[in-house]
């Protein structure tokens, strides 16, 4: 067989995070009854004009200059025609001839190296509505409450070349983009979703092979089976001497295979031209730089920061990095009770236990900072201990209560009384003169088992170090 | 001729047309009369000249983020020719 | 009292003088529909309980000391199909839109009501504006009242015509090649098309987005800039709208047009012009030098290969916007269909009539791929050298005059056969949207069959003022001609 090389890029949608449709003032909140978020304008009423939203703008700058791109300062939106029952006007706001971004690449790496995937263009759009089968009555529903949610597009250039670098770029696209706060990039929502063009050639062939396009791809792990599995059949098509057929494909991942979509009676022929209710955006130097002055830190940035400012070891940097929520949370948790490292120690060893044990993915992580903090506190100033900080914790995870209020509502406080300790001590000495009789004859390792015994007749609220100190004290006499 | 049979028929259907057969021959006619006259404007020497698809340079029209409509379904289906559960509906449209 | 033959604004007038109520001049005007509607055919519906219902309430308003200030207080307005009224159906003349009832008012709506205006009815125009004689009205042709055998022009022809009939004191129609001026001049009466952005477009059915412009069709100069004064204005939910530092048009009628220069393009006097027309249009022109005016002629730049960019840019524009219509959220739907493409392609073929069918077939060639730039393309470039002839000619002149139309009104039935012979007449007015500038028809006496003829002055960029003062001082040299129709 001839070694071939895989030849990949991506047209990667993602949803804007601004309060309000591209064009009319809808909520964008995801969910809600059908066509209750919607109005004339983004329902393609007759004798109703789009205005476009400022932030869409912004974000799609802010993105493009995070992404190494050159901004179109004058640019313009146009449309693209076809029929389709989501897309209301039948025809979609887009950018074709000017898109606001061009020009850029992000860095990934590979096995091999860094190595850059080249940014072609980035242009803003609007999204289409909703289809739902009636199982029913055998028909389709259509509900608008997604149309008009500002996307923007952004086209990789054909630099990929295996799943794994696929799935390096949309991580650092979708980290990037999170960081920026220009999208929460839910992928179970649909925030970011990736179509794949593909196409497989001899190794150091110079020409690209036929491509086809796998469209709406939204889960890493989808992406990466889809992108093997259409390399596979390109290959073996090459390999028995037919031909790859340039087309859209649907990937299966249930089936783990693609398949061509029917083509539709339409031609695609979208008939582009400028969209005159609207008018051309002019993005002024000044606009620019004050975007530039805004833009957040980015998570490359903030891993060298945590290691230089707060001394935290790089693994644990890039771990709590690898999710804009959980940086946020470290950076105001940290802030609010000053130990920057048991902060890290709690996100790497329980957030990350109990997330991993709920299915919890890093964008719905909901703790809030104020709770944490001030957990971390009363374990320092010896209210608690760790043992039942952890269960604390817990609580606060999935419940959301307040440490403060639960532990004394719950008496998890620790007994601070130290002649109860003395009296329980003395008598778990009593109840074990064996213990007693071993430690004083060598074995030092039986004074644990004394303090345990003593924790546990506390009911695990002392102070360990004070009990420690108590034993001590006892079997020296 | 510009416009032949196929191109009437392409053209028909990317604008969602059904030609009956006897409208056929007229429109060909008409659309390649009426072809013929706009081409007339290649007379004129548009070389290095802008297209200008707004008459006035009017730029930057936005609208601020804010939320400013609420809940109006009924009024939005009010029109619809066929609806069921606060919804547009069309025949079932085939995904794959 | 010939209450119907009064001007818009010396209704408003006499009704704040206790002279009459708004609901006396309601009650006037709906006798008159009831004498003259079923001759003419002007309105595809008319409001009469729902115009009675405000009247009442405009003449409690009135009566508290509101509305002092507005010109439109009172008077009983009509407004062409294309513009959407709240709870009221706005057809567009189009079996398409039959029953669409939007759940919105057009901003011009807004602001009428807001001025105590009192909609009177929905007019008839051409099938979603497209057409220069309303026949392609799915409700069926209104009628000239000059000559019931003609056309009254289009497509706000049932504007033109009401206005005409007395149907309606004041009427709002739109222009997006002339729909305004055309059926004016055909109609004997005066209709002004604002500069692109003067009128918000909101609520306005779009044909073609980047020409279309509401505007009044009225029987004076002075009723158009009292309109003008009511709907224009800026409006955040139109982007292209470009907001204006004085709007004050009635202020600017004074009479006087001593030393204002007026430009006749020498081209305009060429073939397919009706003699009888430059006839009354060389009269015109005389007339306005004796009123002091500097008058010659001169060469407008590229303004040939108007009707061919017009064409294009509109049907690709109209291709796209009325690609909407598809069954699915509003209007007419097929009623027999098997799968989603029958629901597209039978509900089109069916609920839009021949122009439009034509005029979409033509967009969406124009911006096929592969002809884009040979035609699309090439149509914003020859309206940019359009643009250019008309800034070039505005450093010299304060207004071009030159016909509205190139004959007078002609037969029913004369023009639908030959769709470029109908294109052709619009020579006059195309340009005019192109470049985005005001245009107001005039009536300027009748040819020797008896029907009116129309001028047109065109002014610079935002310069209403200067037409509507021009058209003015013109009309106050004669009497207005009322129709035949006058009892």
């Amino acid at each position: 067989m001839k070694v071939y090389e895989t030849v990949i890029g991506l047209e990667v949608h993602v949803e804007l995070a601004t309060r309000t449709k591209i064009f009319c003032g809808c909520s964008t909140k995801f969910g809600g009854a059908p066509n209750t978020r919607c109005c004339p304008v983004c329902t393609g009423m007759p004798g109703t004009l789009p205005v476009l939203n400022k932030k869409v703008v912004e974000y799609a700058i802010a993105a493009g200059l995070a992404l190494g791109c050159r901004i179109t300062q004058k640019c313009k939106f146009d449309r693209k025609n076809y029929f389709y029952p989501d897309l209301p006007k039948a025809y979609q706001v887009s950018q074709l001839y000017l898109p606001i971004c061009r020009d850029g690449g992000i860095e990934i790496d590979t096995p091999a190296g860094r190595k850059t995937i080249g940014i072609h263009e980035i242009h803003m759009e609007e999204d289409a509505g909703k289809l739902v089968h009636d199982p029913w009555d055998d028909v389709t529903l259509v509900d608008y409450n997604r149309c008009g949610v500002p996307l923007i597009e952004i086209v990789s250039e054909p630099d990929m070349r295996s799943a794994q670098e696929v799935v390096a770029y949309l991580e650092k696209l979708k980290l990037i983009l999170q960081y920026l706060g220009v999208s929460d990039c839910k992928m179970q929502e649909g925030s970011l979703r990736a179509d794949i063009n593909l196409s497989v050639r001899e190794m150091g062939a110079k020409e690209f092979g036929v491509r086809t396009e796998m469209k709406n791809m939204n889960s890493f792990k989808a992406i990466a089976r889809a992108v093997e599995g259409e390399r596979k059949r390109q290959i073996e098509l090459l390999e028995e001497g037919r031909r790859v057929v340039q087309e859209t494909r649907r990937w299966d991942d249930n089936k783990d295979m693609s398949f061509a979509m029917r083509s539709k009676e339409d031609a695609q022929d979208y008939r582009y031209f400028p969209e005159p209710d609207l008018v051309p955006v002019e993005i002024s130097d000044e606009w620019l730089e004050e975007i530039r002055a805004r833009q957040p830190e980015l998570r490359d940035e903030k891993m060298l920061r945590y290691e230089r400012e707060y001394g935290i070891p790089a693994y644990d940097a890039a771990i709590i990095t690898a999710s804009k929520q959980m940086a946020d949370l470290f950076e105001a948790a940290a802030a609010l009770c000053g130990r920057p490292k048991e902060v890290s120690n709690w996100l790497m060893v329980e957030t990350m236990r109990l997330m991993k044990e709920a299915q919890t993915e890093p964008e719905d992580l909901s703790v809030s900072p104020e709770k944490l903090a001030s957990l971390i506190l009363l374990v320092e100033k010896g209210t608690i201990n760790r043992t039942v900080a952890k269960k604390v914790y817990e609580k606060i995870f999935f419940e959301d209560v307040d440490p403060e209020e639960y532990v004394k509502q719950n008496g998890l406080g620790m007994v601070q009384d130290d002649s109860l300790l003395r009296s329980t001590a003395e008598s778990v000495l009593a109840q074990n003169p064996q213990s007693v009789a071993d430690y004083k004859g060598g074995k030092a390792k039986a004074m644990g088992y004394l303090v345990g015994q003593t924790m546990r007749a506390m009911k695990g609220k002392a102070n360990p170090a004070k009990v420690n100190e108590m034993i001590q004290e006892l079997l020296s006499r | 001729m510009i416009i032949s049979e196929d191109t009437i028929e392409y053209v028909a259907a990317l604008a969602k047309l059904k030609l009956e057969e006897d409208q056929k021959d007229k429109a060909i006619e008409d659309l390649n009369r009426i072809l013929a006259y706009i081409d007339t404007m290649n007379e004129l020497d548009t070389d290095g000249i802008e297209p200008m698809s707004h008459a006035f340079e009017v730029k930057n029209v936005f609208r601020e983020d804010v939320v400013t409509n609420e809940e109006e379904t009924e009024a939005l289906l009010a029109n619809a020719p066929v609806k069921k559960d606060g919804c547009f509906v069309v025949p079932k449209t085939v995904e794959t | 009292m010939e209450v119907t033959k009064w001007g818009a604004k010396e209704l408003s007038d006499r009704i704040k003088a206790r002279e009459l109520s708004a609901s006396e001049a309601v009650e006037a005007q709906l006798a008159q529909i009831e004498r003259k509607e079923t001759r003419y055919h002007c309105y595809t519906r008319v409001l009469a309980e729902e115009a009675r219902e405000r009247a009442k309430e405009v003449q409690r308003r009135m009566d508290a000391g509101e509305l002092a200030d507005s010109p439109l207080a009172g008077v009983p307005v009509a407004i062409k199909d294309n513009i959407c009224t709240k709870g009221i159906p706005t057809t567009c003349s189009s079996r398409m839109l039959k029953n669409f009832v939007p759940p919105y008012d057009a901003a011009v709506i807004e602001r009428l009501q807001a001025a105590g205006a009192v909609l009177i009815g929905k007019l008839n125009m051409d099938e979603f504006a497209m057409g220069s004689t309303t026949e392609t009205s799915w409700f069926g042709p209104t009628k000239n009242p000059w000559d019931v055998t003609r056309v009254p022009g289009g497509s706000s022809g049932g504007a033109a015509a009401a206005v005409a009939a007395q149907e309606a004191f004041l009427a709002l129609g739109s222009d997006t090649g002339g729909s305004i001026r055309q059926p004016s001049s055909f109609c004997g009466v005066t209709g002004i098309k604002p500069t692109y952005g003067t009128v918000s477009r909101y609520g306005l059915i779009a044909y073609a987005s980047s020409l279309d412009q509401i505007g009044p069709i009225a029987r004076s100069a002075e009723d158009c800039a009292a309109a003008l004064d009511v709907i224009s204005g800026t409006d955040l939910r139109d982007s292209t709208c470009i907001p204006k530092e004085s709007y004050g048009y009635s202020k600017a009628l004074t009479g006087e047009i001593k030393g204002m220069r007026i430009g006749i393009p020498s081209g305009y006097f060429g073939d397919g012009l009706d003699p009888e027309v430059e006839r009354g249009i060389r009269k015109a022109a005389d007339v306005l030098a004796s009123l002091g005016a500097v008058v010659e002629e001169f060469e407008l730049k590229a303004v040939d290969y108007a009707i061919p960019a017009y064409y294009v840019i509109a049907s690709a524009e109209a291709s796209s916007n009325l690609s909407r219509y598809d069954g699915v959220k509003y209007g007419y739907r097929t009623p027999k269909y098997e799968d989603l493409q029958e629901v597209y392609l039978k509900t089109r073929s069916e609920g839009f009539g021949g122009e439009v069918k034509r005029r979409m077939m033509i967009g969406a060639f124009v911006l096929s791929s592969g002809y884009y730039d040979a035609y699309y393309n090439k149509a914003l470039k020859v309206k940019a050298l359009i643009k250019q002839g008309f800034d070039e000619a505005f450093q010299k002149y304060d207004c071009i005059l030159g016909p509205t139309a190139p004959t007078t009104a002609v037969k029913l039935g004369e023009s639908l056969s030959d769709p470029l012979k109908m294109y052709l007449g619009d020579i006059y007015t195309v340009s005019v949207n192109l470049a985005g500038l005001p245009g107001i028809s005039v009536p300027c006496g009748l040819d020797s069959r008896g029907l009116p003829i129309g001028m047109q002055l065109i002014g610079r960029a935002f310069g209403e003022k200067e037409i509507l003062r021009a058209a003015h001082a013109y009309e106050q040299t004669g009497e207005y001609l009322f129709a035949p129709c006058t009892e």
